[in-house]
């Protein structure tokens, strides 16, 4: 699908193959996937609020720690307090991060469902 | 003494890292082993081999110099090399994965349908993959001289070369068994000394560690405000676009995989950092004379030695030691893995696993000599300027491609060029010398508050100004990154409309498809 060979080219060059091997998969079996795959308006629409709840989702979570983030240094300098500091940056900052992701993980995962319900309500008649 | 065990340890984990590499070959049998690893990668093994490949020398030496050296304020290192990884986490992980991408370069083409910014993004790949290489042989570099009395240069040529033969021969497969067996080296290697330090520590009366650390720091910046602003940017920003961090989520199996992978990479990297500012804080105590230049970054390798003595000490510094090479060989492989993949697509003449293989040295070539060129940086300054122009040119290009259906050609363009190309002339300003104090040197030192706005503004200006340049495929190239997988149904036209995604996503084309023709 990248054009045909140079006609110049005597032999068709070998191609390595690093994909998966290509499944015969069914074809789909809901009518808002057809739309999708069709890419119909209504299509789109199902795509596009599936990316606004992730892009939610995900600035949620990027606000929380641009906020957290921001304000740290502002409050270590007038704090001054470097018992303060070795706390939050040296322990306590890993175990929140790895929190956030997991909420995060979670949401992603919660919206992908859901919109999988939506798209599989309505069989293809 | 100490020196034949330290030649053991070294020694031990060099040859680990060939037989891993080895058992690897073995059973690469296929293409798609070799730079993908088949895409079978389970999240647990894969999760290790990312954070094996992540915490380089920077992290293991570097982050215990700087906090030595300068005070806790640097412990913002750690703890944004981690956070990278929650924003690549929230904004790249699963949609990269489903981009079917294998590198940047690709992405880029397979998103935006260009030649012209396959290109440009090929060049930054390289540029940021060698600026990042360049620390990691000098401090391997480093370790030696000071364990050993060896040569300068010698630790680097040896990393050198034992990376490139590790890559050339088992590629990706093989490299993930190479580093998932090196997270927990590193692991291990920094958390027995830590706790024998801890008990001398106690044997000597608790001494107190003077934390605040005000007398005898040496300044690190006329702004520090401004500076400790400028590193959070850089590394919240910077990781999503690492060379090697990209090739790794190609790894897994599909997107909903990549992001559970990348939890538990945060959960390892952060039980990692909890290590190096144990090494800081005691290494003001028991090796006080070295905070000053370079040699900060030895603090680590010093202190079992210092603070424990005798047979013990010699022993747990051995392992410091071995350690600190899985480091330097582990993150070294990444990026050699990655810049010869860019090469191999973009630069040489013809495709497949023999033109890597001669690819690999060419990938090394470069940061070796700059490494032997260039000294006198701290390991951790240098990976910081790496990761400032990352987050200044790939950030808003991986950002904007996956998130904004108004991305053009040209705009992406402009944002690589100026965000990237400023923060990339900011730090050869700075590290040619030219400008040494007050706010210009603070600007240029720390270029990520400024550049990665100036990335992002230049690309959506110029793609709101150029809306007739939009690629055809945006709509399935969204639909593609972010459908779950449960909805695909496959080689139908939908997915299949947009081409060049790289080597062979689902569809079984060429390794550089991209560039076929």
């Amino acid at each position: 699908m990248t054009g045909e060979p140079a006609s110049r080219q005597p032999a068709p060059r070998r191609e390595v193959v690093t994909g998966e091997p290509r499944r015969v998969r069914p074809l789909p079996r809901y009518r808002a996937q057809a739309e999708i795959e069709e890419q119909t308006a209504l299509g789109d629409a199902y795509v596009r609020s599936l990316m606004r709840s992730q892009l939610r989702a995900g600035l949620t979570a990027f606000a929380l720690l641009a906020l957290v983030a921001g304000t740290l240094p502002l409050a270590f300098a007038t704090l001054r307090d470097a018992t303060a500091v070795w706390v939050v940056l040296g322990f306590a900052a890993y175990p929140l991060l790895t929190l956030l992701a997991w909420w995060y993980v979670r949401r992603a995962e919660r919206n992908e469902r859901d919109f999988a319900r939506l798209v599989k309500g309505r069989p293809v008649p | 003494m100490s020196q034949s065990y330290t030649v053991t340890a070294v020694t031990v984990v060099v040859l680990a890292t060939v037989l891993v590499g080895g058992f690897g070959l073995r059973i690469s049998r296929t293409t798609s082993d070799f730079y993908v690893a088949s895409r079978t990668v389970r999240p647990a093994l894969n999760a290790a081999a990312i954070s094996g490949e992540y915490l380089s020398a920077a992290s293991f030496l570097g982050v215990a110099g700087l906090v030595l050296l300068h005070g806790p304020d640097m412990l913002w290192y750690p703890v944004g090399y981690t956070a990278g990884y929650l924003v690549l986490l929230i904004f790249v992980a699963a949609p990269l994965r489903r981009s079917g991408a294998y590198t940047l370069p690709d992405f880029a083409e397979g998103r935006l349908e260009s030649r012209a910014v396959r290109r440009l993004v090929s060049v930054f790949v390289v540029g940021a993959g060698w600026l990042y290489l360049v620390p990691q042989l000098q401090g391997a570099g480093l370790t030696l001289k000071i364990l050993t009395g060896a040569p300068d240069w010698f630790g680097g040529v040896l990393v050198a070369l034992v990376v490139v033969v590790a890559v050339a021969a088992g590629g990706m497969r093989s490299i993930t068994f190479v580093q998932a067996f090196q997270y927990w080296l590193k692991l291990t290697a920094l958390l027995v000394p830590a706790l024998f330090l801890l008990l001398a520590w106690q044997g000597d009366g608790r001494p107190r560690v003077d934390l605040d650390l005000t007398a005898a720091v040496v300044g690190r910046a006329d702004h520090p405000l401004y500076a400790t602003y400028g590193l959070i940017v850089a590394t919240f920003l910077g990781t999503m676009g690492l060379p090697h961090v990209v090739v790794r989520f190609y790894t897994s199996p599909n997107g909903r995989a990549a992001r559970r992978t990348t939890v538990i990479v945060l959960a390892l990297i952060g039980a990692f950092y909890l290590l190096p500012p144990v090494y800081g804080a005691l290494g003001r105590l028991y090796v006080p004379e070295l905070p000053y230049g370079t040699d900060a970054d030895a603090a680590v390798l010093l202190l079992p030695e210092r603070a424990i003595g005798g047979l013990g000490g010699d022993l747990l510094g051995a392992l410091v030691a071995g350690g600190a090479f899985a480091a330097f060989l582990s993150t070294a492989s990444g990026l050699t893995m990655a810049v010869a993949g860019v090469l191999t697509q973009d630069v040489l003449p013809s495709r497949g696993v023999r033109h890597f293989r001669l690819a690999t040295p060419l990938a090394m070539a470069v940061p070796l000599g700059g490494s032997l060129l260039v000294s006198g940086m701290p390991v951790a300054d240098s990976v910081g300027m790496a990761f400032a122009v990352s987050a200044s040119s790939f950030c808003p290009l991986l950002v904007l491609g996956i998130w904004w259906r108004r991305l053009t050609p040209p705009g992406a363009i402009a944002g690589l060029l100026l965000g990237g190309g400023l923060a990339f002339a900011a730090t050869v300003i700075t590290v040619s010398g030219a400008v040494r104090s007050g706010w210009p040197h603070a600007l240029l030192a720390w270029p990520a508050v400024w550049s990665v706005p100036v990335g992002f503004l230049a690309m959506i200006l110029v793609s709101l100004a150029t809306r007739g340049r939009i690629p055809p495929g945006t709509n399935a190239a969204m639909t593609r990154f972010h459908l779950p997988e449960v909805l695909m149904s496959g080689s139908r036209k939908g997915s299949a409309s947009v081409s060049a995604a790289g080597p062979g996503e689902g569809t079984g084309s060429g390794t550089g498809m991209g560039g076929a023709g």
